[in-house]
């Protein structure tokens, strides 16, 4: 009851923040001087009535406010517009098509961060030697700034190149025959009971997964070493000793307090990891919204960027929105 | 019958910046049925003492020295199964802090039932013995299924006293189980602990700064000073025949409800236990102290029965 | 009069001079480019596709310009678009940031949520669109980037602006009727310098990590000029071919930068904690 009606609150404080990157976008891709047409064409050479006539196609041609709020109200009711580009095909229709391979990359390099990141920062903290603590530290912060690209091509280079262990790009070895359900290739496979799919589909997911989540450990290493030393130093861990705890399930029990801080860097975290999921993409051929943004800039397609943007913005929002769930599911202490 | 003997026991702090002598040379022990309370300013090495006595100094301390008898057995010799064993079942301790010792993120149940199964409880048991325990500390049974959050400080502390004689240890240790509470609460929860004494036989060591609560409560009072003890005497002897001059001092810094006059407070503060000054450890602030006091530390004296006195004005 | 003494216990840091040499030694080959370098880094030097030789130490790429004589240029471009950027979002964002804190109210209010919900979204994509919207130039991508991180500052110099508020010594300054800019300035500013310091090198780390972003996808500048980023982006192509050392050493020369201001972080902030203590 109280976390229905927390989650709603929560839900609805997303609206706001969408609403303020909307208009920024819309005010840096519209208002800013330049006609976004001669934009995207990358031609100033049209006549002029052709370019009344594609304007008034794209609603170009109304006052900027009417424009403001028609979008608003056509996204709502799940129009995003029209590409300026490739005339006519509806934006909406391309998020579709992309969005759950930006979920599926997402959703795997969250689960490599947390073992990579969670995992060393835990086996910092109960490492005896404050060098390997210091190490562990520094490691934390060096990998959080290695740039994606880099790091993604160099293991294409060893695994794919020179092992070829793993495909370079790309979501599937073949096509065609397998009908996806939620879009997500790994979980679909699974929902078919389809193993050999599944192994490929895994087998595409690993490098990419792998270079984002190794970059995005890092946090997670020095927040899971920091916390797990200052709660093991803990009267609550000196009570449970004084109890005759097993070791083994104390550590179990501080662990869990490391969760709440893990969960709620999630959160925060979130935004970055979309971030580097549009370089990942790029880097590995990987279809998702990503790659898609970055299309749609080389072209210029202002429509369709404005779209991505308020689609990563609602994305963010209800991240947070689950985090804060997850984060009250997790310490009692949290009041709704 | 003794419980508890404490033979020499010497407890060292290695910090970086110096070795920490937070006991030294401590002996004494403790009968069925006995409240011994243990007094001294902060800093005295009271904890340091009291976690010692379940052989759980935390790092970077060390127990240099000295025996921890518990029913026969040194438990400073036991393995660390076997200490697991010993403590919560037959010495247990109750924290100064209900607010940090709880476990905030498990109901109390839970936690309540983990320690009790890891001392051998079947399920069952442990649900009838939690009940039981919860009713003695006089906490209804629903708080089983609340978490610490949802409970005031005196419930909380109800609750790990609770827990601590669950398993009718020998000896239970409570450092400070008062300090954190409100005034009503802890009249309150010291009135608990006494009835358990009563009703469970256990032997109590009662940590405290507070020299009036150790006079009122306890059998026994030890007084500790920079890690090593002052004045050891029965409750009434004590009060009746004060000795040492530090046990004099705290006492004339009690407030008194009739005296007009403002308690007298203790001039000086605490030493640094890095570098406990020679002879007598309290000589830089006693107000009888003599040129040997500044070189040669006073023996531990029986000026009476059961009352032993460690100043060279009794020498 | 400790000045001299606090610089050595700051060099003394492991951190802070490791990180700070790495720095360095870019700053200088930015500086001294035309000298170090020897070939031009537009022109042909050679065959293309040289493997690392005594001639072309780090080989050459698909055209036959000498790479090294390209990531020696290209330093130029990265630490002025990102000097730039930090240099912009830090003054502004730090003066936001005093405002909107020390005036409160409404402003206070409208600001931080639109600088929450920037602080939010991701940042790389918002200065994708941002350089979109602006066109690809470097000072375009400065500015892109300079927007994207005001809020960094922002957040935090309001955060310590606040706290400083409560304290009551600036009510005193307050009763005795000082001007309130003075107060700010005399009385928030030494202590938002300390925190300002971690945070901007670890912006700055951040600022070259999306800047090189920005080059990758070709919002920075227009070929030939030498840029890591750009370049590592073309050398993508040549990788499965064999021809590593087109990327590799574009592809080094990132991460090292940003490593050099994230270890200054570091050690800024241990420096930081170690005195707290
Ligand atoms: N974990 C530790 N590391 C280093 N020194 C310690 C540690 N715990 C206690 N000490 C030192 O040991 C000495 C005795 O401390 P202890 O906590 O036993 O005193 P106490 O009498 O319980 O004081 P209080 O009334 O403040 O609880 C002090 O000088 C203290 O600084
Ligand atoms: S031994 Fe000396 S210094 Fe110590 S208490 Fe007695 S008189 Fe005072
Ligand atoms: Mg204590």
């Amino acid at each position: 009851m109280g976390l229905l009606r927390y989650t709603a609150i929560r839900a609805l404080m997303i609206i706001p923040t969408v609403l303020i990157l909307y208009t920024l976008v819309f005010i840096v891709l519209r208002v800013l001087p330049g006609n976004p047409v001669l934009a995207a064409l990358g031609t100033k050479n049209i006549p002029e009535e052709q370019l009344q006539a594609l304007m008034r196609e794209l609603g170009l041609d109304k006052p900027l406010y009417v424009q403001y709020f028609d979008y608003l109200v056509n996204f709502i009711k799940g129009d995003m517009g029209k590409s300026m580009i490739i005339r006519g095909r509806p934006i909406a229709s391309d998020i579709v098509d992309k969005l759950p391979a930006t979920l599926e990359l997402s959703i795997w390099s969250i689960i490599f961060s947390l073992i990579i990141g969670v995992g060393l920062g835990y086996l910092g903290a109960r490492a005896r030697s404050d060098r390997v603590k210091a190490i562990i530290r520094l490691t934390g912060s060096i990998v959080f700034v290695i740039f994606i690209p880099a790091l993604g091509l160099s293991l294409q280079l060893l695994f794919s190149k020179y092992l070829g262990l793993l495909p370079t790009g790309g979501r599937l070895s073949t096509t065609g025959y397998f009908k996806p359900i939620t879009g997500i290739y790994t979980l679909d496979a699974l929902l078919r009971l389809d193993i050999p799919v599944f192994i490929d589909a895994l087998k595409h997911i690993v490098l990419p997964a792998l270079t984002l989540g190794l970059v995005i450990s890092g946090p997670y290493m020095r927040l899971t070493l920091n916390n797990m030393e200052e709660i093991m130093e803990s009267k609550m861990i000196e009570a449970y000793r004084a109890r005759g705890v097993r070791d083994s399930k104390i550590l179990r029990h501080a662990f869990r307090h490391v969760l709440v801080p893990v969960t709620t860097y999630t959160g925060l975290q979130f935004s970055l990891l979309m971030g580097g999921a549009v370089l990942t993409e790029t880097t590995f051929n990987w279809p998702g919204i990503g790659t898609y943004l970055v299309d749609k800039v080389m072209y210029r397609d202002y429509t369709a960027i404005q779209a991505v943007i308020i689609i990563f913005a609602i994305i963010v929002g209800l991240t947070s929105l689950i985090v804060d769930i997850l984060y009250a599911l997790i310490d009692p202490r949290v009041r709704y | 019958m003794e419980v508890l003997t404490v033979n020499d026991l010497w407890v060292k702090y290695y910090t970086i910046s110096g070795i920490v002598s937070a006991v030294s040379g401590v002996s004494f022990k403790l009968r069925k049925s006995e409240m011994l309370a243990i007094v001294g300013e902060s800093g005295s090495g009271k904890s340091t003492l009291g976690l010692a006595l379940l052989n759980m100094v935390p790092k970077p301390g060390r127990i240099e020295r000295g025996e921890v008898i518990l029913d026969g057995v040194n438990i400073l010799k036991s393995s660390p199964r076997e200490i697991m064993k010993i403590r919560g079942s037959r010495i247990s301790m109750v924290f100064q802090d209900p607010f940090t010792t709880l476990d905030p993120l498990r109901k109390i149940v839970d936690q309540f039932e983990e320690f009790l199964i890891e001392h051998g409880v079947d399920k069952t048991r442990a649900r009838s013995i939690i009940k039981e325990y919860l009713e003695a500390v006089g906490l209804p049974e629903r708080v089983m299924y609340s978490y610490p959050h949802q409970l005031s400080g005196g419930q909380k502390q109800r609750v790990s006293i609770a827990m601590a004689i669950a398993l009718n240890p020998q000896v239970v240790v409570a450092d400070e189980p008062t300090t954190a509470l409100d005034v009503i609460v802890q009249k309150q929860i010291m009135d608990l602990v006494d009835s358990i004494k009563e009703k469970y036989k256990s032997s109590i060591v009662l940590i405290t700064h507070d020299l009036a609560l150790a006079l009122e409560r306890a059998d026994t009072v030890m007084v500790m000073y920079g890690g090593n003890i002052m004045e050891y005497a029965g409750k009434t002897e004590l009060y009746g025949n004060m000795k040492h001059p530090y046990t004099r001092g705290l006492f004339e810094a009690l407030p008194r409800i009739l005296q007009k006059t403002l308690p007298k407070s203790l001039p000086g503060n605490p030493p640094d236990l890095r570098y406990p000054p020679p002879g007598c450890v309290f000589h830089p602030r006693c107000e009888f102290a003599m040129e040997k006091c500044k070189s040669e530390k006073p023996p531990l004296i029986e000026v009476s029965k059961d009352h032993i006195v460690a100043c060279h004005l009794y020498g | 009069m400790m000045r001299a003494q606090s610089i050595f216990t700051i060099l003394k840091n492991k951190y802070i001079s490791t990180g700070l040499i790495i720095v360095l030694v870019f700053v200088f080959m930015a500086i001294l480019a035309d000298i170090i370098s020897l070939y031009s880094p537009v022109d042909p030097a050679g065959p293309p596709l040289q493997p690392p030789s005594r001639d072309y130490f780090m080989g050459t790429d698909n055209l036959g310009r000498d790479v090294f004589s390209r990531i020696v240029y290209g330093s130029r471009i990265m630490l002025m678009i990102v000097a730039i950027a930090v240099a912009m979002s830090g003054a502004i964002g730090t003066m936001l940031g005093l405002i909107s804190g020390y005036l409160g109210g409404l402003l206070d209010r409208v600001l931080s949520f639109i600088m929450d919900s920037i602080y939010a979204f991701p940042s790389l994509i918002l200065a994708i669109s941002l350089s979109v919207a602006l066109g690809a130039s470097p000072i375009n991508a400065a500015i892109a980037i300079a927007v994207v991180y005001v809020p960094t500052y922002f957040r935090m110099v309001r955060g310590q602006v606040l706290s400083i508020k409560n304290e009551t010594y600036i009510e005193m300054a307050k009763a005795l009727g000082l001007p309130s800019i003075r107060i700010v300035l005399k009385h928030i500013l030494p202590h938002v310098t300390r925190t300002l310091m971690v945070v901007f090198s670890m912006n700055s780390a951040d600022a070259i990590l999306t800047e090189a972003a920005l080059s990758f996808m070709g919002l920075t500048v227009q070929p030939p000029t030498p840029d890591w980023g750009f370049d590592l982006y073309k050398g993508r192509g040549f990788i499965l071919l064999g021809y590593w050392w087109i990327m590799l050493f574009p592809g080094l020369s990132i991460p090292l930068l940003a490593v050099g201001f994230a270890l200054i972080s570091e050690g800024v902030s241990t420096l930081i904690t170690a005195r707290k203590r």
